[in-house]
């Protein structure tokens, strides 16, 4: 009764707000993740906000290589914009992100990285903008989400600042979709010496229409898809295996 | 070089060996002769000079749209809003005089406010590039000589005789007599040094360029108006172009203001087009940028690069869908952050990682050359890699612990050594060279990649030291 109630109400939600084009998503293709996501998966002609945690927050490694993942399974070309040219671009290639597909913009300030970014989620065409970036204040991250709905691409704002005290920004409201943040946790244990199968903890701080989530797993393979370990996987799964049964 | 002046011939230019020799230019041919017994005298071809000097200004447009040749001796450039799309003012200086040189011209170079001060300026002072910031024209012309002022010998000596030596003495007489003795040429080559009287530099148009233009009977001024017309111009070059089976690569729009005054908005585009759309809207950004002053006469759009481009055939494949064409979007990024800020990386073969990488034309066509999958690579690299300090076992432990930044890590987990070898066919030291990378994970899961310059045992393979070159998510 009272869940028919909420869906109601949701259902109004969702007319009263200003129709968007297309409502697809590009799943993960992890059950759990894609759950937590209205519209089953990270919705498309949106804009998205991705931190590093720790000392992520300063050099974005994980943060960088989770918007190549995402951007290596759309369509088109990837245009991706900062103001430290840091980027390896071998290790987008192995997520599956190919270095013919992505074209890279220098800029000399943020300003320049946000006009930029803008001028790519406009551009009919492209699969995905990518944008590192310190600051992305309300106003900024509106004019961005409306340049993704009109072309309908996804839009990954990689939040990259100067000293980890500055990360604290990440809490300022904007307007995008979802705000993730990736964590390097320790890598899948070996029988033998060596450095396993890379792994992250999986923050969804905040999902409009959605609720918040975390979850730990192993980073993109070489087709950019993530994947839940197998320990955590029979821990998680085991519980809504016996509610379906039930 | 020897030429006739009145009836016998005298030495209109000497290189430096025979101007140390003695020989000075205006001295009777004869004389030279007799002064340097082997001397080799040619004779001098001014028709010829100025087709190349004409051929230079063209070239010249390299570096601004607004060029001309300044004859004898002398090119002019209007470099305003044009000097940052090489780097600065200096660096543009230095780039001129470096191409010049490696074709073998000796050039002296000056940026100043004015047409006059520049070349007074180009020919007098003692550095080889002079650049006199805005504002500062009038302290450095006054205590430049006379000479300089682009006046005739004649009007000179006569001026000499009367004891004027610098520019400044020259301001300080009241006009009158000047005048009066000279003809107005004398005060008015004063003001146009000093900026007081305008001077409009016609640029040289190189040949057989792709060019429209439009003359108003009223002049314009409104952005929106300048628009219009500018969607008008693009619409007949694109046409022109197309007769032609040619795309713009480079274009120009000069707007003639009613002052005599020349403004000039350039772009370019990464691959040839005729797409009256995508160029409307490239000039369109720029357009701002224009200073109409009191109006603009005419306006002038030439595609002053053009590349064959022919019609092709568009793919039609049931299953597969094209592509969307980005070169638009490529473009207006390349007009706002600068052309070589637009980019894509290709694989290079080498196994060094920072020289695996290379920087390669948006626009340019995909290779298939790939970087090897088998070996992990870092999301960022270090540029270039900052020393650490640790802790290891000689010669192919990982280390136990290292500190970078300030902050000690205890390693957790390690892979490697992965071995890369110097390439000796770039330079000696790297004939013997080795690095040896790890990929190292601290307690807190931290992954980063690690190097010791050398192979642990033998000196000549390194400093030994540990360096972090990058850092894995």
């Amino acid at each position: 009764m009272q869940r028919s109630a909420v869906e109601d109400l949701r259902r109004r939600v969702e007319r009263l707000a200003a129709p968007r084009r297309g409502r697809e998503a590009l799943p993960f293709g992890i059950e759990e993740i894609d759950r937590a996501l209205p519209g089953g998966g990270l919705a498309v002609g949106a804009l998205h906000e991705v931190a590093g945690g720790g000392d992520g927050a300063v050099h974005g490694a994980a943060a960088a290589l989770f918007a190549a993942g995402v951007a290596a399974r759309t369509r088109g070309k990837v245009l991706w914009c900062f103001t430290r040219a840091d980027l390896f671009a071998p290790s987008l290639t192995q997520v599956g992100l190919s270095a013919a597909r992505v074209i890279y913009v220098e800029c000399g300030d943020d300003k320049t990285v946000l006009a930029c970014f803008e001028e790519g989620l406009r551009h009919q065409g492209l699969g995905a903008v990518v944008a590192e970036v310190a600051r992305l204040s309300m106003t900024a991250s509106r004019r961005l989400q409306l340049a993704a709905e009109t072309s309908g691409a996804i839009g990954i704002a990689i939040r990259r600042w100067r000293r980890q005290t500055e990360a604290a920004d990440f809490g300022q409201p904007t307007a995008a979709v979802t705000r993730w943040r990736v964590t390097a946790l320790p890598s899948a244990p070996l029988p033998v010496p060596g450095v396993g199968r890379a792994r992250w903890q999986l923050e969804l701080i905040r999902c409009r229409a959605g609720e918040s989530a975390d979850f730990v797993v192993e980073a993109c393979d070489a087709k950019g898809r993530l994947h839940i370990p197998a320990d955590v996987a029979d821990r998680l799964l085991a519980p809504q295996a016996r509610l379906a049964t039930a | 070089m020897v030429g006739p002046e009145g009836n016998r011939n005298v030495v209109t230019a000497a290189d430096l060996s025979a101007r140390s020799l003695g020989i000075r230019i205006g001295m009777p041919a004869t004389q030279a002769q007799a002064l340097v017994a082997e001397l080799v005298v040619q004779e001098a071809d001014p028709d010829g000079d100025s087709a190349s000097l004409d051929r230079l200004a063209v070239w010249a447009l390299r570096y601004s749209p607004v060029a001309a040749a300044d004859p004898p001796d002398g090119l002019v450039l209007d470099t305003t809003g044009a000097d940052h799309l090489h780097g600065g003012e200096e660096a543009m200086l230095a780039d001129i005089s470096g191409r010049l040189a490696a074709a073998g011209v000796r050039a002296r170079l000056a940026i100043s406010d004015t047409w006059g001060a520049s070349y007074a300026l180009a020919r007098v002072s003692a550095d080889e590039r002079a650049i006199v910031p805005a504002g500062r024209t009038a302290e450095v012309l006054a205590g430049v000589p006379i000479s300089a002022l682009r006046l005739d010998p004649n009007t000179i000596a006569d001026l000499r005789k009367l004891g004027f030596d610098q520019i400044r003495d020259l301001e300080a007489t009241s006009r009158a007599p000047l005048t009066l003795r000279f003809g107005p040429l004398v005060c008015r080559r004063l003001d146009q040094a000093f900026g007081r009287a305008a001077e409009p530099i016609e640029p040289v148009r190189p040949p057989d360029v792709v060019e429209v233009r439009r003359v108003f009977a009223e002049p314009i001024a409104a952005p929106e108006t300048i628009h219009r017309y500018l969607g008008k111009l693009v619409g007949q070059l694109c046409a022109a172009l197309e007769e032609r089976g040619l795309g713009a690569r480079r274009m120009d729009l000069l707007f003639g203001r009613v002052d005599d005054e020349v403004q000039a908005v350039r772009v370019g585009t990464s691959t040839a087009t005729r797409d009256v759309k995508r160029l409307t809207r490239l000039l369109g950004d720029k357009i701002e940028t224009v200073e109409p002053g009191f109006g603009i006469e005419t306006m002038r759009l030439a595609a002053t690069l053009a590349e064959p481009l022919h019609p092709k055939q568009t793919i039609s494949s049931l299953t597969e869908e094209p592509d969307a064409d980005v070169a638009g979007l490529i473009d207006v990024l390349a007009n706002r952050v600068g052309e070589d800020r637009v980019y894509r990386y290709a694989a290079v073969a080498s196994d060094v990682p920072e020289r695996a990488v290379a920087r390669v034309a948006a626009a340019a066509l995909a290779s298939d050359d790939e970087w090897p999958a088998g070996w992990p690579r870092p999301a960022r690299l270090l540029q270039p890699p900052e020393a650490i300090e640790t802790l290891a076992l000689l010669p192919d432990h990982p280390p136990v612990s290292f500190t970078w930044r300030g902050i000690r890590r205890r390693v957790k987990r390690a892979d490697g050594p992965e071995r890369v070898f110097g390439e000796w066919w770039k330079a000696d030291p790297e004939l013997v060279a080795v690095r040896d990378y790890f990929r190292v994970e601290d307690d807190a899961g931290e992954r980063f990649w690690i190097f010791r310059a050398g192979d642990g045992e033998n000196a000549a393979t390194g400093s030994q030291r540990w360096y972090l070159h990058g850092i894995f998510a």
